[in-house]
């Protein structure tokens, strides 16, 4: 049987580790992911002991205790700290997930595991290069697309046809479903992902639009669409509560509908 | 300075920020035919337009009455006479053609029963210039309306051939011996290379500065780094006292809790269970402008009729209005309330305190955009190459107090405005002016410094003492005395960063380095604020002082200029407010009592 390893310049080592402050109370370790591509090292796993007591609760507040008081080097996204910009996507005690909205004691016991989003290049530490993922974004077009003129005031749209929006419009692009659905690991190159296909899903529902003929011809591709294998990873992991799969299924069943 | 190596690149315009404002003048220029970059310290859809919940104004009249003429008055005396009424009128008058383009984009707007764009109350609202009853003029997607706006102008830009440099920082605007503006030195964040975006326009939509405060709505991000590139250039910022704290964010993480919220019918409680805004806004109640709320709920937390265990905080209830409602209107903040308050919001209501939420003074503008500052007799002498839209700018539309989703609006009809601007006066292609070579000089020695600053205070601890004096000294209420104490600390506090201590050494993906450059950002924008608020000796929208708590408007009825020179130091000036209107589709509206 065949044995596959990582190449030696890129197997994680032990890292550093950074105890908490004598008299600390609650304390919870924090076991992080750090590469720095100028060092020449591989990359490594530093331990930070963080006393809960004077820290938020979310892991993002641990994350920037760290960088504040401990280390300031340790690299990564944040910004809107709520939940909606889907800057701090990671991988946090084994689920990809929002630093900002993962409460630490929803992690299970014990010390706190977090990586970068699985299977991307890593730039720095928790820091994944998102160039491909903004690229396949770009690429299904994902603008209202018409060919009628447009009326002096606002297209019309029935309560019902903009509700076919919701559990779509909201996807704030982390990349959380993505980067854990085994089939993008594999085929990231040319398949779509998740995230990509749900955002493509809402533009073919939208009954304003009006090119969903080419949509589907765009997405009728061994690759783009049909190298998801329903593996579901995508919605059990949406930090949204979005369910990807179910829009990659309606896209499947349209495409077997124009068919028949 | 040659150590460092700079790639220069050729623009007809740059600009700087890829938020709601600045990707609306990005495609808007790209659209024109002008060769636009926008540089942006995070990708598009992170900047911070995606958290504005509420909606966005506009007299469309989809649920009832309404008139741009009643939106002018409101926002006018939303503003409490500061706003300059002739960007006011352009800004209304303008409004219904942008909510109209942005549904043509593809904005998931919320619908009526009739398949229009449903339009929510909100504060400070009303109809028949303040006399009729609450107007519904809030365009709203359920409460995303900035996350659905920000990815559709997104979206906006990607159908259209403009160039994003992400993850790039702005370090300093580039200036010729004229005083014009010719360009941007960006860091490449991910590379940690130099690089001189020339442009014979340059576009700040850089966003506000909240993170001056220790508690704020705003984002990380929120850093005022356009006030910085200016004051750092020797120009004056525009009415800096003026900090709006919204009524609701969530006690203790600060999260902001919509307007929309109370426009749908939640209603603010004390301890007692009172509806205390009956007492303070009689006609409108909960909907008074923020300012006005602010203030009432921080006297009931005062005068001990706070809720919770050190009664320092007030509830928010909205259980009476159902689930349904909350489910079609209300989800995203259903959600915040459970993850960051534990509250199921059908069954409990929300612990909420006035949070920092806003700037409205920022880069003085006038209506197309253009930076202006006062020179000699002139207030309005027009920058050249330079411009400032959304927070960052000072139109000024809000005034002394911006009405909720006014926001949006400024945003997309003065990225507009300045992009149809720049086609006029902007030929694409033309010559770039040949720069002395020390143009980059300034820019580079700060870096130079921050880059191997060895000092003992590291900058997140001069940023905590920052925000702390902020937020203790330049409040809700101000009086002379926090006021003067709120200077002398945050004049030292500004000297402390000259000992400032940067760890990281690398160059891919400093964030110590860019949070360096950030705090520099704010500390120059925070000491605009505080002495700002220092010199204004009357009350004022959002500017309360206890020492003088009424308005002036024979003494103080002018904008604030301020420079802040490089050792903290801040000077001050004036410009008068324009009580002139563009047409005769509307009056002046001369000042009054303010009551909601």
């Amino acid at each position: 049987m065949a044995e596959f390893a990582l190449p030696k310049n890129s197997k994680i080592q032990q890292g550093k580790r950074y105890p908490a402050k004598p008299g600390a109370k609650t304390v919870r370790e924090f076991r992080v992911y750090r590469w720095n591509p100028e060092d020449g090292a591989n990359p490594r796993i530093d331990t930070y002991e963080v006393d809960l007591a004077t820290c938020g609760p979310m892991v993002l507040d641990a994350l920037i205790k760290i960088k504040n008081e401990i280390d300031p080097t340790l690299t990564f996204r944040r910004s809107c700290r709520e939940g909606i910009c889907g800057s701090c996507a990671m991988n946090i005690d084994g689920t990809n997930t929002l630093a900002c909205t993962k409460a630490i004691e929803d992690c299970s016991k014990g010390d706190v595991p977090i990586y970068p989003l699985p299977h991307m290049s890593v730039v720095k530490d928790l820091v994944p290069d998102m160039t491909h993922f903004y690229a396949q974004y770009a690429s299904i077009k994902p603008w209202l697309r018409t060919q009628s003129a447009a009326p002096p005031k606002e297209r019309l749209q029935s309560k019902e046809d903009r509700a076919r929006l919701d559990g779509l419009y909201e996807c704030i692009l982390c990349a959380c479903c993505s980067t854990s659905c085994p089939s993008y690991w594999w085929n990231g190159d040319r398949y779509l992902g998740p995230a990509i296909l749900l955002q493509a899903y809402r533009w073919i529902v939208d009954s304003r639009d009006e090119d969903t003929g080419t949509r589907l011809d765009e997405l009728e591709d061994p690759f783009r669409l049909y190298r998801c294998h329903t593996i579901m990873n995508c919605t059990r992991t949406c930090p949204k509560g979005l369910n990807p799969a179910k829009a990659i299924a309606e896209i499947k069943k349209l495409m077997v509908e124009r068919r028949a | 300075m040659s150590a460092y190596k700079i790639q220069e690149h050729e623009y007809d315009m740059v600009v700087v920020g890829a938020g709601g404002s600045g990707l609306r003048a990005t495609f808007g220029l790209a659209a024109k035919g002008l060769k636009t970059v926008c540089i942006t310290k995070v990708f598009p859809t992170r900047s911070h337009t995606v958290a504005a919940q509420g909606g966005i104004s506009a007299a469309l009249g989809n649920m009832g009455d309404d008139d741009w003429r009643y939106h002018y008055f409101d926002t006018i005396k939303g503003s409490d006479w500061l706003g300059d009424q002739d960007a006011i009128e352009y800004m209304c008058k303008e409004a219904p053609a942008a909510i109209i383009e942005l549904e043509h984009y593809g904005v998931p707007f919320s619908r009526t029963e009739d398949g229009r764009i449903y339009q929510r109350p909100f504060g400070g609202m009303t109809t028949k210039y303040g006399e009729g009853p609450a107007a519904q003029r809030t365009c709203a997607a359920a409460d995303r309306t900035g996350h659905a706006m920000l990815h559709t102008l997104y979206q906006q830009s990607l159908a259209h051939d403009a160039r994003f440099m992400i993850e790039y920082f702005a370090l300093d605007l580039i200036w010729d011996e004229e005083g014009v503006c010719r360009g941007v030195l960006a860091l490449d964040m991910a590379e940690g290379t130099l690089h001189l975006f020339r442009g014979h326009g340059v576009v700040l939509a850089t966003g506000g500065y909240g993170r001056a405060y220790f508690s704020a709505t705003s984002a990380h991000t929120c850093t005022g780094d356009g006030g910085g590139l200016v004051l750092r250039s020797g120009l004056a910022l525009q009415d800096m006292e003026f900090v709006q704290f919204h009524p609701t964010g969530i006690y203790g993480a600060g999260c902001l809790i919509t307007e929309g919220v109370r426009g749908e019918g939640g209603i603010l409680r004390n301890a007692k269970g009172e509806r205390f805004m009956e007492r303070y806004a009689p006609h409108y109640k909960d909907l008074a402008s923020r300012d006005v709320v602010s203030r009432s709920m921080t006297i009931e937390i005062r005068e001990g009729r706070g809720v919770g265990e050190d009664k320092d905080h007030i509830l928010l209830d909205l259980t009476h209005l159902g689930p349904e409602v909350i489910h079609e209107k209300l989800p995203g903040i259903a959600e915040s309330a459970r993850i960051f308050a534990n509250v199921d919001v059908t069954k409990q209501p929300i612990p909420v305190l006035p949070t920092v939420h806003y700037n409205m003074g920022g880069i003085p503008t006038n209506y197309h955009g253009e930076v202006v500052q006062k020179v000699g007799e002139n207030p309005d002498q027009v920058v050249h190459g330079l411009y400032a839209i959304g927070e960052a700018a000072c139109v000024s539309v809000h005034g002394a107090n911006r009405l909720g989703s006014n926001s949006l609006l400024d945003l997309v009809v003065f990225g507009r405005a300045v992009a149809n601007r720049c086609a006029e006066t902007i030929k694409s292609g033309s010559a770039h002016k040949v720069l002395p070579p020390s143009a980059c000089d300034k820019a580079l020695a700060n870096l130079d410094k921050l880059r191997n600053a060895k000092g003992s205070s590291p900058t997140a601890e001069i940023r905590l003492n920052m925000q702390r004096t902020m937020q203790s000294d330049a409040a809700v209420f101000r009086t002379s005395k926090t006021l003067k104490e709120g200077c002398d600390k945050m004049a030292t506090i500004f000297s402390s960063f000259e000992d400032v201590k940067v760890s990281d050494r690398s160059l891919v993906w400093n964030s110590d380095l860019i949070e360096t450059y950030e705090l520099q950002n704010l500390l120059y924008n925070a000491v605009a604020t505080i002495t700002s608020a220092e010199q204004r000796k009357e009350s004022r929208g959002a500017h309360a002082h206890e020492d003088f708590p009424d308005r002036d408007d024979a003494n103080w009825q002018k904008h604030t200029l301020v420079k802040v020179d490089e050792k903290g130091k801040a000077g001050f000036d004036f410009r008068p407010v324009h009580m002139y209107t563009l047409s005769d589709d509307v009056e002046v509206v001369p000042p009054k009592k303010r009551v909601y």
